[in-house]
């Protein structure tokens, strides 16, 4: 039987979320999941993508961005957050940025048998680092998008939306 | 090579009112900078990110040139931030790069391949409108004001005479009088960046 819509994070309601919450420019690197993301992202004339080829860079770059008066989003997959621990320390919890990272949570299954040994150090890099994170599986739970860009803006901090759909991505 | 701070003087008579990030010539600068609310001395957040920083200053304030001065390690560390710039290509983007062979702040350790290293043409293969490369303060002194009247994304490498420190961390000068808070209200409020 096919699952609903309802069972989803469609790539609209992640951009409709973005644009929401007044998102200028979106520091990104491609993952499996994000194509139609991408492919709505291009189209919106609000937004500006700066593509990296690195995952850390996008710290420095939503730092450069916050500083210069846009609002920055991040959108990496968990391999890439694990890779950015220097630069997200420096470049943003060092200068107070506040900027939400969306990342693909690559390897969680929602039944605790992770399928990439990414997914069980996901979360717990996360702790270390004193971020606060919140889970989105389908468009019911896009709510939590917006909250977690409140609290970035009231704590001048990074915070993680951890996207675990990775089954269906933002398709 | 030419001494880093001869060079930033002869920089400051053409900057204009730019933002200037002074990277690893932080130092340096903010003894010779007379907009002070206009420079972002940031230390060292995490090596190599200095260039998206940069980069991320000029996407948000296009109307503003953005001037770095950046360094060879910082770009060997970073270096697939070459193409992202040039992908933008913003036109008021300036990325100087100083080339001192080494890292000087932790001994005057060689960089990998420190004296065959050709930045520009590194640049220029990254797809960057201009590059240079500037061995003598007298060929920077008369390109500079020509660079700085081009649309960017400019590159230009220069080579400098390197200023090796070999005191522990804890026990060198500190040069920057702002935290990076500071220095980042004091732009905004320069700039009447809301927030």
């Amino acid at each position: 039987m096919a699952e609903s819509q309802e069972g989803f994070l469609s790539p609209k309601t992640v951009l409709d979320e973005m644009k929401k919450n007044g998102v200028t420019h979106v520091l990104w690197l491609p993952d499996s999941e994000t194509n139609w993301l991408y492919t709505l992202m291009k189209a919106e004339p609000s937004l500006t993508l700066v593509p990296v080829s690195r995952e850390g860079l996008a710290f420095s770059g939503a730092a450069g961005v916050h500083a210069g008066g846009g609002k920055p989003v991040i959108l990496i997959q968990n391999t890439g957050l694990l890779e950015s621990g220097d630069s997200m320390r420096g470049w943003c919890l060092g200068m107070n940025v506040p900027v939400v990272m969306m990342i693909g949570y690559r390897g969680y299954t929602r039944h605790g048998v992770n399928t990439d040994t990414v997914a069980d150090f996901t979360e717990p890099f996360l702790i270390a680092f004193g971020i606060k994170y919140y889970l989105v599986e389908r468009d019911a739970d896009a709510p939590r998008i917006s909250v977690a860009f409140e609290e970035s803006r009231k704590k001048n901090r990074p915070v993680a939306v951890l996207v675990g759909d990775e089954y269906h991505g933002f398709n | 090579m030419m001494q880093t701070a001869e060079m930033l003087k002869v920089f400051n008579r053409h900057r204009g009112d730019a933002l200037v990030v002074p990277g690893r010539g932080g130092r340096f600068w903010v003894n010779i900078s007379t907009q002070p609310s206009r420079d972002l001395p940031l230390g060292d957040p995490a090596m190599g990110g200095h260039a998206m920083f940069s980069l991320g200053l000029a996407l948000a304030r296009p109307k503003n040139k953005v001037v770095l001065f950046d360094s060879e390690g910082d770009v060997l560390m970073s270096m697939g931030v070459l193409p992202t710039i040039a992908d933008l290509a913003p036109a008021n983007f300036y990325h100087f790069m100083l080339d001192n062979e080494c890292y000087a702040t932790t001994g005057g350790q060689p960089v990998p391949n420190a004296k065959n290293v050709q930045y520009d043409m590194i640049a220029k293969g990254a797809g960057y409108k201009h590059t240079y490369a500037f061995a003598s303060l007298e060929e920077f002194t008369g390109a500079i004001g020509d660079i700085m009247s081009l649309q960017g994304p400019v590159f230009c490498a220069l080579k400098v005479v390197p200023e090796v420190i070999n005191e522990a961390i804890g026990r060198r000068p500190r040069w920057n009088t702002r935290t990076k808070d500071q220095v980042i209200a004091d732009m905004r409020k320069e700039l009447g960046i809301a927030g």
